[in-house]
């Protein structure tokens, strides 16, 4: 190698140091949500370097290709970043994270390609991760996109359990190592291309027998696995900077996963074997509910909330689904010019992805010290006046903490029940996802108020003014 | 060939970088855990890399063809995952800061 090639060489690396500095330093400052802007610049500006240093440093010979893909690429991207609901971010993050993974499986094979061209042997560490690159990231293509699927409605979000499914999925794992030793023995193409269509069937029989509701957590662990994929692809490469990166993502999502996984009392077993909300929410059981519940009108609750001191709302995707974040806030912003304290309780699961409300509730331009998480307002109910609960359910069930036959005992609860009086938003009695009946309906506190959430706000906001 | 070394200091580089992840992204808050998600979808676009090596230096028409497919999937990644996370964290406000 020439000194002028050692120099070019030495600089790229030093700049990829560069690059997996800011990436660290912009995740750490997505710790709070003042520098979290700024963090993301950060990050920004640290791709930005790795690919300048790449383009600079490696012998790139050929651009029309590459220029092609960029413009095309950065195109798409950027049109789907400014057009996407808020509502809609799960499926962008669902069908970005596929992408990931396709790039990844997409990079295997071009080296693959390369190497077998190459003609030299190929060494057994190359081709293992070349192998690991092209599964990982077709599981994460097609599981993704069956994961959009069903946000999106266009696969049916109920389960879809094949009787034979296990049958198969052990068939599909023994392929898998069988074509992977076969191209460690013998590379080429023809096992490469079996490998990644098992890894692409895979990807659907995984996701598919999951449920609609427990899509935050597969998203979660889809996420891991395009950044896991792409550090594979980093050890193909023999590249630190994609295998820096790569575990960066890959334990982001982990830990999400496993934050969601708690929130909803599930193990990640428990959800990746699916089958969970066969009945989809129906009323389990044949018992009918005969115990009386106290119902009020729109009026009724304005007069509650308007002699409050403090109010606490407790949003739940019934919340996102009736488009009623605007409603509240503009409810909010009354109370508060009536000095009446005012937050929201937001419960892990109360989107459809990890801090899904918190980003609707913002685009309604509720400020962030007002969004307090579990942890934070648990011990406040008892010194608020009102809690108002807006399509959520389960979340709110007392049973939670003390019902040991409850199937949702243990998990994590907002404790609405200690508030001093609580006004449930309902469209029925119908119980939640998980089945049960919620015993804070039953409570003598509780004022259930049925409709549609955003008109009972609306009714709520005009009374509140008139009084 | 097979070269021991380089795979160790690969995968010593591998198991820091999850810690580091671990321990930055446990501090992150619940509140913006959705930007996190989408951030990371662009970080993990830094598979970029990789896709430019390998466009780049492609010996025939697949190669680069494979290599231009996946800075595609790569870009939209990178574009669409800052661009989506810097659209949401700008919602973010404190009381105190109306617009």
């Amino acid at each position: 190698m020439s000194t002028d090639a050692l120099v070019h060489m030495n600089i790229t690396n030093v700049a990829y140091i560069f690059a997996a500095i800011l990436f660290i330093v912009g995740l750490k400052q997505l710790g709070s949500p003042a520098t979290a802007r700024n963090g993301n610049r950060m990050s920004s500006l640290a791709m930005l370097i790795a690919v300048m240093a790449t383009v600079v440093g490696k012998d790139i010979a050929s651009w029309e290709f590459i220029l092609c893909g960029i413009i095309v690429g950065s195109t798409i991207g950027a049109f789907s970043a400014r057009k996407v609901a808020m509502t809609d971010m799960p499926q962008l993050v669902a069908i970005f994270n596929g992408f990931g993974g396709a790039a990844s499986a997409v990079i295997a094979a071009g080296e693959l390609i390369r190497l077998i061209d190459d003609g030299d042997a190929i060494a057994e560490d190359v081709s293992i991760t070349i192998m690991a690159s092209v599964i990982v990231g077709g599981v994460t293509l097609t599981g993704s996109f069956i994961a959009y699927g069903k946000l999106q409605g266009v696969v049916p979000t109920r389960p879809l359990l094949l009787p034979i499914r296990n049958v198969i999925n052990v068939a599909l794992l023994i392929g898998m190592v069988a074509s992977t030793v076969w191209l460690v023995v013998d590379p080429s193409i023809t096992a490469f291309l079996i490998a990644g269509g098992i890894a692409l069937a895979l990807g659907i029989l995984v996701v598919i027998p999951i449920g609609g509701a427990d899509m935050p957590v597969v998203i979660a662990l889809l996420n891991s696995y395009s950044g896991i994929a792409g550090a594979a692809t980093g050890f193909v490469l023999g590249n630190n900077m994609l295998i820096i990166a790569g575990s960066l993502v890959g334990a982001s999502g982990l830990i999400l996963t496993r934050i969601m996984t708690k929130a909803m009392n599930r193990s990640l077993a428990n959800v990746m074997l699916g089958g969970f909300g066969v009945e989809d929410g129906a009323a389990a059981g044949g018992e009918e509910e005969t115990r009386p519940v106290t119902s009020i009108q729109a009026d009724d609750a304005a007069t509650m909330l308007a002699y409050a001191q403090s109010v606490i709302f407790v949003p739940g995707y019934g919340l996102a689904v009736a488009q009623a974040q605007h409603q509240v806030r503009e409810l909010a912003d009354l109370l508060k010019e009536k000095g009446i304290s005012v937050r929201y309780a937001i419960h892990p699961v109360a989107g459809r992805m990890p801090g899904h409300m918190n980003v609707l509730l913002a685009e309604a331009n509720v400020p962030y010290d007002e969004l307090k998480d579990l942890d934070e307002i648990n011990g406040e109910f008892q010194r608020t006046d009102v809690a108002v609960v807006i399509g959520a359910n389960d979340v709110t069930n007392p049973s939670a903490r003390t019902d040991t036959s409850s199937p949702i005992y243990g998990m994590p609860i907002l404790n609405v029940d200690q508030a001093q009086s609580v006004i449930m938003m309902k469209r029925s009695m119908s119980s939640g996802f998980a089945g049960v009946q919620n015993e804070l309906f039953f409570l003598d506190k509780t004022q259930m108020l049925f409709g549609d959430a955003k008109d009972s706000v609306e009714k709520i906001t005009t009374e509140v003014k008139d009084l | 060939m097979f070269d021991a070394e380089a795979l160790i200091i690969a995968l010593t580089v591998f198991v820091l970088a999850i810690f580091i992840g671990y321990e930055v992204i446990t501090k992150v808050p619940p509140t913006l855990h959705t930007p996190l998600m989408s951030g990371s979808n662009a970080i993990s676009g830094i598979v970029i890399v990789g896709a430019l090596l390998v466009a780049g230096q492609a010996d025939g028409l697949t190669g680069q063809i494979l290599g231009a497919v996946a800075v595609g999937l790569a870009m939209i990644n990178v574009i669409g995952g800052f661009m989506v996370t810097d659209r949401m964290l700008k919602m973010f406000r404190r009381s105190d800061q109306k617009q």
